[in-house]
């Protein structure tokens, strides 16, 4: 008599109901990538300049004498300026290959043959990128805020500054949204993540290219929006209240953007199926 | 859902591929159990398991699945059945058993059970002992394994497995087969096996259903299909090929070509075949029209003849 019944046996337990898969892609998706020491460094490398700030804060409460540049709201739309790198090289690392890896192992078909939509499926994914980009923008971002208070020892700057808080979680929320959608509709494009991450950089930097090419012609800045980040750019001046960097108006920046964001998403409901159809 | 309702139903299904039916009008059902959905290749069985699980939707027609509408509640449909696909299929950077439990969860299942079934379901299907290995380094055959284990891990009430035996070495097929068999006859899991293996769907399975070219062909018990009471002979014969194959016909018999030169016949009860007349039948036919017969060997109807007859082979 066998010490365990190793045959197959039905299953008595209760099940989850449908609507909640996404959260076990997004949970599984992370951990794989927080299992890897590179991954852990570029995330850590994404402190840095919280670092940075953090000691300025501090030098700035306790040292007045040496401190050069006041606190200012200018301060944190500059810090997310530094995140911008971070931004883009963990969006390309993490999120080139969340699509691409599952449509070269066919893996879509498994998925959706499960109870969950294609929109739990892409919001599983996307949820997975949206974390990490938080956790180096907005995570950091309202903890400097939080040093400012302690370190001044006064709430002061604070309550001057309120829009700080809803500053910081729109222009985190927006770049990481711009971030995540576009990366993953690049991403459900091709099975291969390096041509992804290769195609990602060079829209990025080829927009950025004409934009300059274009500013150099014109001797103006009015056409920053057909640069993919030149628009987020001019967007997050507004949202901290500082004056734009370019001369096109912001409303055409933050059209652009959200644009950006409704064809990613349009582009995914188109390739997320279960079944690629070939005529 | 009583035991006599089908476990599929599809009225009139339609599904076209840009300019291509994949499937025309099909109306058929599938009763509990195993049946088998057996049809050359193109003949649109993946097509209609696609658009059982919601993948594809049809232009026409209406389809349920354990008596829910595959149009109005697919969510509910997918969570109780299991679908094993035919192309290679895992998700990437998992193990066997991470892998398995992911599918779990993905259907439904706490944390801790879909761990435990994981490891239970492995064993069954035979990777036990690779369940810690990366998916990515199995073999064919272990692949197809772990596809079968992640549609069964929910413990599902109907199973769909596409060409479950394809790259399979001839004992992991037997082996493979022997699952299947398991899982529909001692577990009572109800299934829906798509092949054009011949005798997969004979071993495993007790209906069938019958494509070609997007269409039923036949379907029903494989032993009704197997016809009414008579005998099959495999015949070879030398002479006048056409005007024999006339002289079959015109007596009321059925044949289908084979491998090489030889053809089975099938001769009914009417004719004779169970008093042991059939052989003098068919030699009295052949001396009448001067072939001579260089081959007569009793056989048995098989799924074979049914989907040659099915199919119109001649």
């Amino acid at each position: 008599m066998p010490i365990h019944d190793q045959s197959y046996r039905r299953y008595r337990g209760g099940k989850v109901m449908p609507g909640q898969a996404w959260t076990v892609i997004a949970r599984a998706g992370m951990l794989n990538l927080l299992r890897k020491r590179v991954f852990l460094g570029v995330l850590l490398g994404g402190w840095i300049p919280f670092v940075g700030y953090a000691i300025w804060l501090y030098v700035n409460a306790n040292y007045p004498q040496v401190s050069i540049i006041a606190v200012t709201p200018k301060l944190f739309r500059d810090f997310f300026g530094w995140q911008d790198f971070f931004v883009f090289i963990i969006t390309v690392y993490v999120g080139s290959g969340l699509i691409a890896n599952d449509r070269r192992a066919n893996a879509l078909q498994i998925y959706l043959s499960k109870p969950l939509a294609r929109s739990e499926y892409i919001l599983g994914k996307a949820a997975v990128l949206i974390a990490f980009l938080l956790s180096i923008t907005l995570v950091p971002g309202m903890l400097l805020l939080l040093l400012q208070v302690l370190f001044s020892g006064s709430f002061e700057f604070l309550r001057k500054n309120l829009f700080l808080i809803p500053a910081i979680g729109t222009a985190s929320l927006l770049q990481a949204l711009l971030a995540a959608f576009t990366m993953l509709a690049l991403s459900s494009l091709s099975k291969s993540a390096r041509f992804v991450a290769i195609m990602y950089a060079g829209i990025i930097f080829f927009t950025l290219a004409i934009f300059g090419v274009l500013s150099a012609i014109t001797a103006s800045t009015r056409l920053s929006w057909v640069a993919l980040g030149a628009n987020l750019q001019q967007v997050t001046d507004v949202i901290f209240r500082q004056t734009p960097r370019y001369q096109t108006p912001w409303q055409v920046s933050l059209i652009v953007t959200l644009a950006l964001i409704a064809v990613s998403i349009s582009v995914l409901e188109r390739r997320v199926r279960g079944v690629e159809v070939v005529t | 859902m009583t035991t006599n309702t089908p476990v599929v139903h599809l009225d009139g299904v339609t599904v076209i591929y840009g300019k291509n039916a994949a499937l025309k009008g099909v109306s058929a059902q599938f009763n509990r159990g195993a049946v088998g959905l057996l049809g050359p290749n193109g003949a649109g069985k993946s097509t209609m398991l696609k658009a059982l699980l919601g993948f594809v939707k049809p232009s026409q027609g209406r389809m349920t699945v354990l008596d829910l509408d595959v149009a109005q509640r697919p969510l509910e449909i997918r969570a109780r059945i299991g679908y094993m696909p035919e192309s290679d299929a895992h998700i990437p950077g998992m193990n066997a058993v991470s892998f398995v439990a992911y599918c779990g969860q993905l259907a439904g299942l706490p944390a801790v059970d879909a761990m435990q079934r994981a490891h239970e379901v492995l064993y069954y299907v035979g990777l036990g002992e690779a369940r810690y290995r990366n998916i990515e380094t199995y073999s064919t055959g272990m692949k197809q394994r772990i596809k079968l284990a992640q549609a069964l891990v929910h413990d599902p009430d109907l199973l769909f497995l596409d060409e479950p035996t394809n790259g399979m070495d001839p004992k992991g097929r037997d082996e493979m087969l022997e699952l299947i068999r398991d899982l529909a006859h001692n577990k009572n899991v109800n299934l829906i096996l798509s092949s054009h293996l011949l005798p997969d769907v004979e071993y495993t399975c007790d209906d069938v259903v019958v494509m070609d070219k997007g269409q039923i062909a036949a379907q029903g018990p494989i032993a009704q299909l197997k016809g009414p009471g008579g005998r099959v002979f495999e015949l070879r014969i030398k002479g006048d090929l056409p005007s024999f194959l006339e002289a079959l016909r015109g007596a009321g018999m059925e044949y289908t070509s084979t491998d090489e030169d030889v053809m089975r016949v099938f001769v009914p009860d009417s004719l004779g075949a169970n008093d042991g007349h059939a052989q003098h039948t068919l030699f009295a036919l052949a001396a009448r029209h001067g072939v001579q017969v260089r081959h007569l060997r009793p056989s048995i109807p098989t799924l074979e003849d049914v989907f040659a007859k099915a199919l119109g082979e001649k």
